[in-house]
């Protein structure tokens, strides 16, 4: 055993013991500049709007060229200047920014409603363990429920109208926004919760000023996705009763364009969906993010 | 339980006259795993006195965290009773300001002033707006983070936001401040230089503060009385006095026999750990 050993310890390499030294001066690195510019291509390339505005050119070229090198039906699929000019003609000598504003205002109540009714739930479920129990289960079982689903009976409570859209879209709003928060709330750090309480918060105020901004990355994920929900769930069931109520929305525009088979108008009508979705997310959203939750690091 | 009187040359002679300012009597403090209910320390008792750099120095499952939390309010003894100026603590209150080791005790959503702003208005320190921004600025001269004022804390390094938690601590202006292993998680540079910085403050104010440690040489440099637990459960072993050692000592034969003393304590009951370990396993 200790001749093993020994013998082992013989092959180890040696340390190799070298003069120590100390330099007075060091010379001036010769790498050039510490930090160098980019060239202008590779800035120009990096700025986000750049490399997505190439993606989304590419993707109307693709279907211009298709359906202009393929003589494609236009009541099968327009070219892509066919809807982009029905869009527009739409929009400025038709009715279609007043069926937006009609959409949008119906969206606004809803999301308002389901925000509102969320906050109450959270409170409930941060106050005691029956309240949380009950955003756990009701969520478990009306999360997956789709909104339109529910369409049927929400229009046997509340009639062909604006009452109807707007419990739909409570639906669809309430429990995304309720989950998400709820979680975040979970996860509060045990010691952002103690620094809370350390300085005299309980109740309303603690929710306020610790658990609200601490979870506030999972609060505006949850009203992004409330928010998507929502907007689907509208254009959803305006397509399915636009057409017997007085006056329509978006969906109903759509719904229109496609019986009198207008089907640029069908496509300018989802370009004005798309486009919503984008603003709102790209614009409302972010700058809320980057005003937050960004600027706090809190989420890069 | 025999106790070995052991008063070092210049203690305080006057600890009989002056109160002290926490008294912790006989206190037993439990918790609940999901498996377990966890005596975390066993009829510990002990004083702290104004101006006092009370540390509690003891190896892992000492119960030491926990009797910080236990002082701080955040539990409530299920044996004795934890006195702050002869009141009994029964909850969390800005008389008794925690500093953390998480470097995410700072607020991420306030700046480093309105950290220390948020904590002086909430814990009703002060109801003036103006007022609160002279404290903090202040405190965040003391620490020297002048420049930092208006940065938001993920921008900052370890050392700075644990400066930026005792400038809060310390604006408060709490009866006892209490630091639960505050330069643990600090590389070993900026840990000297913090416990150096925290000495140099204390020479300003003589506030009171309760240090929690596992670090032999940091108890030693930082305290000027020193409680050792033993652990499984936290019992108490000695008070020591330390206020004769600082950083100059470090590697002189004073210090590095308390620190023998200590560890030897401490290595005792090393041993016997070890051994419930394999207990526990076999």
């Amino acid at each position: 055993m200790s001749t093993s050993s020994t013998r082992k310890k013989d092959s180890l390499p040696e340390l190799v013991i070298r003069p120590e030294f100390e330099l007075s001066d060091i010379e001036q690195a010769q790498t050039g500049d510490v930090a160098r510019k980019l060239s202008l291509v590779e800035r120009i390339w990096n700025i986000n709007g750049v490399r997505k505005a190439v993606i989304l050119l590419t993707l109307v070229a693709a279907w211009q060229a298709y359906t202009v090198g393929l003589d494609v039906e236009p009541l099968m699929l327009p070219r892509f200047t066919i809807s982009f000019v029905a869009l527009y003609e739409a929009l400025f000598h038709g009715d279609l920014i007043y069926k937006i504003w009609f959409s949008v205002k119906v969206l606004l109540i809803g999301y308002g409603a389901g925000l509102a009714l969320s906050a109450v739930l959270i409170l409930w479920a941060t106050a005691n363990r029956f309240g949380s129990d009950f955003i756990s289960m009701a969520t478990a079982m009306f999360n997956p429920l789709p909104a339109i689903a529910l369409l049927p009976l929400a229009m046997l409570w509340f009639g062909l109208g604006t009452a109807s859209l707007v419990f739909v879209l409570i639906h669809s709003v309430l429990w995304a926004v309720a989950l998400s928060t709820h979680n975040g709330f979970e996860n509060v750090s045990q010691t952002l919760r103690m620094i809370g309480r350390n300085y005299g918060l309980h109740g309303i105020r603690y929710v306020a000023k610790i658990l609200v901004p601490a979870a506030l990355p999972s609060i505006l994920a949850g009203m992004k996705i409330g928010w998507a929900f929502a907007w689907r769930t509208l254009i959803g069931a305006e397509l399915v009763f636009g057409a017997s109520s007085g006056s329509g929305g978006l969906g109903w525009f759509i719904f229109e364009s496609s019986q009198n088979l207008e089907t640029e108008g069908v496509f300018a009508g989802l370009f004005a969906v798309i486009l919503i979705g984008i603003v709102v997310e790209n614009v409302v959203f972010r700058n809320v993010e980057l005003k937050t939750v960004n600027r706090w690091g809190m989420q890069s | 339980m025999a106790k070995t009187q052991n008063s070092a040359a210049g203690g305080k002679p006057a600890a009989e006259t002056i109160e002290p300012i926490l008294n912790v009597d006989g206190v037993t403090l439990q918790y609940k795993t999901k498996e377990h209910l966890i005596t975390a320390t066993y009829r510990v008792g002990f004083d702290v006195f104004p101006a006092d750099r009370f540390v509690l120095l003891g190896p892992s499952g000492c119960g030491k965290s926990t009797l910080l939390k236990g002082i701080a309010g955040y539990m409530k003894p299920v044996e004795g009773a934890i006195r702050l100026k002869g009141r009994e603590i029964s909850d969390p209150g800005p008389d008794r300001v925690m500093v953390f080791q998480e470097f995410d005790q700072l607020l991420p959503w306030k700046t480093v002033k309105q950290n220390i702003t948020f904590a002086l208005r909430n814990g009703k320190k002060t109801d003036n707006a103006a007022e609160a921004d002279d404290i903090a600025m202040e405190y965040i001269n003391k620490v020297k983070l002048t420049g930092f004022a208006d940065t938001y804390p993920h921008m900052l390094s370890g050392g700075m936001k644990q400066r930026v938690a005792i400038a809060r601590g310390m604006a408060m202006e709490p009866d006892v401040l209490l630091m639960d292993e505050p330069f643990a998680a600090l590389d070993a540079l900026t840990r000297l230089q913090m416990q150096k910085e925290l000495l140099q403050l204390w020479e300003d104010t003589h506030f009171t503060v309760l240090f929690v440690t596992h670090s032999i040489e940091e108890a030693l440099i930082v305290g000027s009385r020193i409680l050792v637990l033993s652990p499984h459960p936290g019992q108490v072993k000695a008070e020591l006095n330390a206020h004769h050692l600082n950083h100059d000592n470090v590697g002189q034969k004073g210090f590095a026999d308390v620190q023998q003393r200590i560890h030897d304590m401490l290595f005792a009951d090393r041993i016997l750990e070890d051994e419930i370990q394999a207990a526990d396993r076999a």
